[in-house]
């Protein structure tokens, strides 16, 4: 079994090597039969044996050299015409990123990329296709850049060929996810860059005045030094800070203060008061501390608000949905945008396809998974003339369907037109941070304390006023606060990300530390993905097994497949006569054998209604079983529960049935309420509830069904099995192996504050003996220049040293990712 | 004691120096993907069809 490792941003799928079993030589998957193979290699599938013969054709296998098994496994196959919505030039257009008529360059997007095989075999696209005239991976970001020559290869061959050799690109005409993805901040990295050259500079040129008296130096070599200063000063002051000055702006004009303010104040002042000193020569001025603060402060916001490239946050049911559907019209089938679709519009929908809006089915055999709508995980099948709702999935054939409502009013995708989708989640933690609120008051404080000082050395000594202040001003800027934070939450991201917790932003870990009452989904969330099943009654001989597995393995009905999964493989029986009754079950006869499979009504032909909660029922001539199929909860379920009822308040939301809920209610201890039958709109009004009363609401979902809440809450975070693929919108995103961890990571992001808090104590003992100094007007250069950097690194090493400690002692601590070899 | 000035100049202009190197670095696309870089090192063993550059 492939076993996938977490680490940073990206997913490394490691997978054990059996010397002794058959692997798939493609994907190492298992293999269960032996037919499937060239020479000595085995293949799993046909998909995976067909990608081989491509690239041995090509000359391409050094993809098999570099890495054992790099493939990914196509025992899923690919609907032909899948992509056939990119010949429509409108939506190729969107996503060329270059075209001159022929040559043309696209960016695609390949979730499916793990390995440096992936990338040798990206990069030799030109092979497969001549028309191919470059291609190149960006491995990070999963993103390849092809250009191609559009006369000779279309968009959509392209993305068919990525496909063939198992790299579906996933598309998206969204334009939030493609923003996300370019958040790379190369202006802020120049300004560190000069930031950080000019600080060392002036540092060196500085250390003349640290090491002597006044009057030691000669007079032409004090001057030199701090002219050269002052020139490098110019580039931190004009434009590594400018940041903070139009941010502070920003603010001032929304009649706001915010954290910028007083360090554009502190900056400027210090600014302000070296290039009086400089220019009048009665000393050297702050330089050096100014441009090693912004140095730090531009680090420390780097690291906080570095971004998971290659995962996307801000999904909404555009990015679940098709981008374009097939629609029926007198002409013929065409592929058409999904947002161009109107009312009484006929499409046709294929197995594994998403239903696009509400319509009503006109022909095919409609057998519609929910699971990700309601969380109802049985499959649901809807007559012709009945309604099906969007966001449903077809199980099975060929489906006509004529819409009755528009994509976006449809009953799910109204969801969204909800007003807590139109609250924008990041201002709001913004505003909530304890860094605004800080701010606020620390400026009012300040310029209060530089009245008051000011005052008092206009008694005294008005000749002090002016050196007493801009000291006081210089030295209490909050940059150590800023910094313990941008530090704290930079260091926690990383530490949380080691463990399978991908969090949006650095404002959500703040977020995290109030939270008070966690509210789960059920299915997807606390249930795996795997069922259980079970069997009882009656006590089928080895020979009717046989026969009951042949009969379920010709019908597609989910209850069957689960049937034939919990027999195993078996022997095929003969069968003389075999018939699916649509919505009853299956009958069929082997030798003198009668078998049924389906309701207890069809299988034991009398009236009596299911008693009991079982799929359905297997009657053999006389013996009768029911089969049951019960969602298998996460093995760390108990003791995740356990763990965190002693520290929240807990509460289950479900859009299943209530068949489990005496099971949960054992794992539910408190005070926390379960809901079952829950439509999407009535959990985000059920989280509405919670935070009327004043909690601080951590959702835990997986499906569409959960993103209202999600939004809703305070903190959404998502379950995933794979970090890369759907997940609706949110604020974090847990990896579903890592479930156990939860009650670890959340103790972590709430040791955040403290870690803070603990700094934040430590840089106002700094502040505070640095302003006493300052008051009494004995501040000098020397003890500045020592103070403030000194303050500075013991910040920086105290919170990321706490942190990456917390973690430690929560077990949490992963090394580096295992990469396969 | 006047060689200060030359040194001093010398400092700072081979600081300059990394300082421009940094820059370039960034400004040619170098920390957009630093793990591909790691790893496409090590396919040099053909001739690579990117630049077209012969071995």
């Amino acid at each position: 079994m492939p076993e996938i490792s977490t680490g940073r941003n990206t997913v490394i799928v490691k997978k054990e090597v059996h010397s002794a079993e058959k692997l798939c030589y493609h994907c190492g998957a298992e293999c269960t039969t032996t037919n499937i193979a060239i020479g000595d290699k085995l293949f799993c599938c046909d998909g995976c044996k067909l990608v081989y013969e491509i690239l041995d054709k090509n000359g391409l296998c050094n993809y098999y050299e570099l890495q054992s098994h790099p493939g990914l496994s196509q025992i899923k196959p690919v609907r032909s015409d899948k992509f056939s919505y990119l010949d429509n030039d409108d939506i190729a257009e969107k996503l060329y990123k270059f075209t001159d008529g022929n040559n043309t360059i696209v960016t695609l997007y390949l979730p499916g990329v793990h390995c440096s095989s992936c990338m040798w075999l990206l990069e030799h696209m030109g092979k497969l296709n001549p028309a191919i005239v470059e291609s190149r991976l960006n491995f990070t970001k999963k993103e390849v850049t092809i250009q191609f020559r559009r006369q000779e290869i279309s968009l959509r061959q392209i993305v068919e060929l990525l496909t063939t050799i198992g790299y579906e690109p996933y598309i998206s005409l969204d334009e939030s996810d493609k923003k996300e993805k370019s958040s790379f901040d190369k202006q802020r990295i120049y300004k560190l860059g000069v930031a950080g050259f000019c600080f060392g500079n002036i540092m060196l040129m500085s250390f003349p005045e640290y090491l002597s008296s006044n009057n030691d130096i000669e007079h032409q070599y004090a001057t030199l030094f701090r002219v050269l200063n002052l020139v490098l000063a110019l580039p931190v002051f004009f434009y590594s800070a400018s940041e903070f000055f139009t941010n502070a702006w920003v603010g001032l004009r929304q009649k706001t203060l915010n954290i910028d303010a007083p360090i554009a104040l502190a900056l400027l002042i210090t600014f302000g008061r070296s290039l009086y000193e400089i220019g009048t020569g009665t000393g050297a001025g702050f330089l050096d501390s100014m441009s090693g603060i912004v140095f730090f402060m531009l680090a420390g916001r780097i690291v906080q608000d570095r971004t998971f490239q290659s995962i996307s946050f801000h999904r909404d049911y555009k990015a679940y949905f098709p981008i374009a559907v097939n629609v029926v019209t007198p002409a013929g089938v065409v592929s058409r945008h999904l947002q161009d679709l109107k009312e009484k519009d006929v499409v046709e929908l294929h197995n594994d396809e998403i239903v696009p809006a509400d319509s009503i089915v006109v022909d095919g055999r409609a057998k519609i998974d929910y699971s990700f709508v309601t969380g109802e995980s049985e499959p649901v099948t809807v007559e012709v003339g009945k309604t099906v709702y969007a966001g449903g999935r077809q199980t099975g054939e060929k489906l006509t369907l004529q819409l009755i409502k528009p994509v976006a009013s449809s009953y799910l995708t109204s969801l969204w037109n909800h007003s807590a989708f139109s609250k924008n989640k990041v201002e709001q933690n913004r505003r909530d941070s304890v860094i605004h609120l800080v701010s606020k008051y620390f400026t009012i404080v300040l310029l209060g304390l530089v009245a008051i000082t000011a005052t008092y050395w206009a008694f005294v000594n008005p000749a002090t006023i002016i050196p007493a202040i801009t000291a006081m001003l210089i030295i209490a800027c909050p940059c150590a606060l800023l910094l313990a934070v941008t530090f704290t939450h930079g260091n926690l991201l990383r530490l949380l990300s080691n463990g399978g917790l991908y969090i949006r932003d650095a404002f959500v870990i703040e977020q995290l530390g109030y939270i008070n009452h966690i509210v789960f989904d059920k299915t997807g969330t606390l249930t795996e993905e795997a069922s259980e099943y079970d069997m009882r009654g009656d006590i089928f001989s080895e020979e009717e097994k046989d026969i009951i597995y042949t009969t379920a393995l010709s019908s597609t009905h989910p209850y069957s497949k689960a049937i034939v999964a919990y027999l195993g493989k078996r022997a095929k029986a003969e069968l003389i006569e075999w018939k699916e009754f649509i919505g009853k079950g299956i009958k069929a006869i082997s030798g003198d054998n009668y078998i049924y499979i389906g309701s207890s009504r069809f299988v034991s032909n009398t009236n009596g209604a299911d008693t009991d909660n079982a799929a359905c029922y297997i009657r053999v001539n006389d013996k009768l079983a029911a089969f049951y199929i019960t969602p298998k909860f996460r093995d760390a379920l108990p003791a995740v529960m356990q763990n965190l009822g002693g520290h929240y308040k807990l509460s289950l939301l479900s859009g299943d049935n209530d068949r489990q809920k005496s099971t949960l209610q054992g794992l539910f201890s408190g005070e926390g309420k379960l809901l079952f039958r829950q439509q999407p709109v009535d959990k985000l009004n059920y989280i509405a509830g919670l935070q009327a009363k004043g909690d601080k609401v951590l959702m835990m979902g997986d499906g569409l069904n959960d993103a209202g809440a999600l939004q809703q809450s305070n903190v959404g975070i998502t379950l995933a099995s794979d970090v890369n693929n759907f997940t609706p919108s949110c604020d974090a995103i847990l990896d579903a192996k890592r479930f156990a961890w939860l009650p670890g990571l959340l103790k972590l992001a709430k040791s955040g504050r403290q870690i803070i808090n603990f700094t934040f104590v430590i840089s106002i003992i700094y502040n505070i003996v640095g302003l006493t100094i300052s008051m009494q007007g004995l501040m000098s250069p020397l003890i500045a220049a020592i103070l403030m950097p000194a303050s500075t690194i013991t910040i920086v090493l105290m919170t990321t040293g706490l942190s990456s400690l917390m973690a430690r002692s929560f077990k949490l601590y992963v090394k580096h990712p295992v990469t396969k070899t | 004691m006047s060689a200060l000035y030359l040194l001093v100049l010398a400092s700072i202009a081979v600081a300059a120096i990394f300082l421009f190197a940094f820059i370039w670095s960034v400004r040619s696309n170098q920390f957009e993907d630093q793990e591909g870089s790691a790893m496409r090192m090590l396919h040099d063993n053909e001739t690579p069809q990117i630049n077209n550059r012969k071995i």
